[in-house]
């Protein structure tokens, strides 16, 4: 039962929510739908689950047609990035009503709704009161209520983004174990999310959009590791990869007056010319013979450090392993390391990747 | 700006009762003048409380409070001299945002001349100078909340400026040229920032000092290393850093040893003096070495999990019952059955009764 969706358009007043977005997804796999806020992300999973109708394009799911089948019959379930519960029912109950809905035996219905409490944590939790519970716990009883349905297809909306940071961590490995036992080899599950590390964790495959447009899509590795062109490389990297317009002359790759340096091996194709050379902030380091940098802000992100600094116009974001200070206008030497750097064409193509792909 | 002293401060907000419920045990703490610190904690550890005891909204049920050198304990917030940022901005709607800046100055009949300069200056360093003619309710969000900010810099004899999760309601992009900017605002102006936020990310980014609050107690104030590198209990241990630090039930083996599962491990830390069973070993991810071959002092474990982040690997790897996670640069090349790994005795933390040895 593959989902297919051809050159679906969705466009509500001036701006494109959906612009011609084709892609074929496989039964038994999980997508990533990667992209920043209003890429079009929510959009497409409610076209998929038939919540709101596109202007344009088709749905088919094992060749037949969605669009003339209504939602309540799609077999499709969503969980929401708010937590949406029934705030007056139990645990249990939030979990068994769309089973009551159809119309199940309640000996099935106790069977799924406590297996699928048990997948996500909840077990004995089944008396409580929604309100009783945390952020995070409900959005367990939500995930609870989607597994129990056993629908064909399970979307999920940013489910983790309004969750706090330690919480996030908790969920997003417990996820992937979920997603492995409780995802049967007939259904797709489509997850949606602005958070690269959470697709890379994923594992699975990413469908990659920006402005209503999908960029890239392919198996996590290949997009982190060979990003179609300069937005993709922005968007599948966090932090952002960084993005230094320069040149190729001589054998160098030539910046600013201060950050030059000779080209690595996988450059040595490319004709001299002006270039957008990328670099993730991992492959920027401290080093004593480095380039010469001023800070501007040192952020902490978990155990890791992201170093903010600039020389002239040109603006570079260090990850440091470890928790380190330093203060505003310091100065500090990073060193590039060439031998990780991409480079993209004037129209923005990726045209040498330290990974060797490139359409 | 001043210093401002906790001196055995403790609050109940039902004192009065046989066994009171302190949402704040007690403690004391000094903020130096122009410190920038954060007060971090999960909801409901009395962070708010701590604010509203500086502000003096709350007067605590027991301790001082003084601001250089004199006590306030009994003052009202209108004579302590605090400027307060809250979660959402608060500003004057139908007031130009100069007349915004200049109202605490105003209201305090300070000379026109003087509040004409203060305010230009602080506009000029909140990036809001084109816009002092503008009516503040034109404004986005952020440069709302920069309003509210510069209402506490323009005052000279403003003690602290208590800011409660300022950057709520601004957007992820526009956060990191706020962050920035207080930072800039603290090493130009000197004041005392004092910051409160549930956001581990946001305190270490922010704050020179970090106050970490459970349950109603300080349980370690350090600078954001201190905090990372050796925290002061099993908490700080689980909620800083990402994956929070790697836990074991252990048993004291030696002067300074510790056995988890009979594997032992040598630490720095002298354990002859600890007398409680509750005994932990704690150690990060990001200090775990790992290895293909056999080594002294390395244990042998399985892997069971390699996850690519991206920016670095994670490895899980399990001996007997210890799960043990390891932080690797994504081009390492890793084993996927058996490794080696090694505990340095000095990243070795080890905890009794849940706090620091």
């Amino acid at each position: 039962m593959d989902l297919v969706a051809e050159n679906l358009t969705y466009k509500p007043q001036d701006e494109f929510h959906l612009d011609d977005v084709s892609f074929t997804m496989k039964r038994g796999q999980l997508y990533t739908i990667l992209g920043r806020t209003l890429a079009g992300k929510t959009t497409l999973l409610k076209a998929i689950a038939g919540l709101l109708t596109v202007d344009g394009g088709s749905i088919k799911v094992g060749g037949q047609d969605f669009g003339n089948i209504p939602v309540w019959e799609r077999n499709i379930a969503m969980v929401y990035q708010q937590f949406i519960n029934y705030p007056h029912l139990t645990v249990f109950n939030n979990v068994a009503f769309p089973l009551r809905q159809r119309k199940l035996d309640e000996a099935t219905i106790s069977q799924r709704v406590m297996s699928s409490l048990q997948t996500v944590g909840l077990e004995g939790f089944e008396a409580r009161k929604i309100q009783a519970l945390s952020g995070g716990q409900q959005q367990r009883v939500a995930l609870a209520r989607s597994l129990a349905k056993e629908a064909n297809i399970l979307l999920l909306d940013e489910p983790l983004v309004n969750l706090d940071y330690k919480l996030r961590e908790q969920l997003r490995e417990e996820f992937r174990n979920i997603f492995s036992t409780r995802v049967s080899s007939d259904s797709i599950l489509i997850y949606s999310s602005t958070d690269p590390v959470e697709a890379m964790q994923l594992g699975g495959e990413i469908i990659l959009m920006d402005e209503g447009r999908i960029l890239q899509q392919g198996p996590a590795k290949d997009v982190f590791e060979n990003p179609a062109n300069i937005r993709v490389a922005e968007i599948a990297n966090d932090p952002a990869m960084n993005l230094l317009p320069g040149q190729i002359s001589d054998g160098r790759i030539v910046v600013n007056k201060d950050i030059s340096m000779p080209i690595p091996a996988h450059f040595k194709s490319l004709t001299a010319g002006d270039y957008t050379f990328g670099i993730r902030a991992a492959d920027v380091s401290l080093a004593s013979k480095g380039l010469p940098f001023l800070v501007e802000l040192a952020e902490i992100s978990g155990s890791e450090t992201y170093l903010h600094v600039k020389n002239g116009d040109q603006t570079i974001v260090g990850l440091l392993d470890m928790v380190r200070d330093f203060t505003a206008n310091e100065k500090v030497k990073l060193a590039l390391d060439s031998s990780k750097m991409y480079a993209f064409g004037a129209d923005g193509a990726l045209v040498s990747s330290p990974f060797g792909k490139v359409k | 700006m001043a210093r401002i002293d906790l001196d055995n401060i403790a609050h109940s907000y039902d004192p009065n009762v046989a066994d009171p419920v302190y949402a704040l045990r007690k403690f004391s703490l000094t903020w130096d003048d122009g410190g920038r610190y954060a007060i971090l904690g999960p909801s409901g550890c009395g962070k708010t409380t701590m604010l509203n005891i500086m502000s003096g909204i709350v007067t605590p049920s027991e301790g001082r409070i003084r601001f250089d050198g004199e006590d306030v304990t009994q003052s009202k917030t209108a004579n302590r001299n605090i400027a307060q940022v809250f979660q959402f901005p608060v500003i004057y709607n139908t007031m130009s945002v100069g007349d915004n800046l200049s109202f605490p100055l105003v209201c305090r009949n300070v000379d026109s001349a003087v509040i004409k300069r203060k305010v230009q200056e602080v506009a000029e360093t909140l990036s809001l100078e084109h816009l002092l003619d503008r009516p503040a309710n034109s404004l986005t969000a952020d440069q709302k909340q920069l309003i509210s900010l510069g209402r506490g810099l323009v005052r000279d004899d403003v003690a602290a400026v208590l800011m409660d999760e300022p950057l709520t309601v601004i957007d992820p992009d526009l956060k990191f040229r706020l962050r920035r900017k207080l930072k800039e605002i603290n090493e130009l102006y000197k004041s005392t920032l004092i910051y409160v936020t549930h956001d581990q990310n946001e305190a270490m980014t922010f704050a020179h000092n970090i106050i970490v609050m459970d349950e109603g107690s300080l349980v370690q104030v350090g600078t954001p290393q201190e905090l990372f590198e050796r925290p002061q209990t099993t908490f700080v241990g689980y909620f800083i850093g990402a994956p929070a630090m790697n836990m074991y039930d252990g048993t004291i083996s030696g002067k300074n040893e510790v056995s988890v599962d009979g594997h032992k491990f040598k630490t720095k830390t002298d354990l002859s003096k600890i007398k409680t069973d509750n005994v932990k070993l704690g150690i990060r991810a990001e200090f775990i070495t790992l290895s293909a071959k056999k080594s002294t002092g390395a244990i042998e474990a399985n892997v069971t999990r390699m996850e690519d982040f991206g920016n670095y690997r994670l490895v899980t790897a399990q001996v007997s019952s210890m799960v043990i996670k390891a932080k690797m640069k994504r081009e390492a090349t890793i084993p996927t059955d058996k490794v080696w790994l090694t505990f340095p005795a000095e990243r070795c933390c080890v905890y009794a009764d849940e706090v620091l040895v």
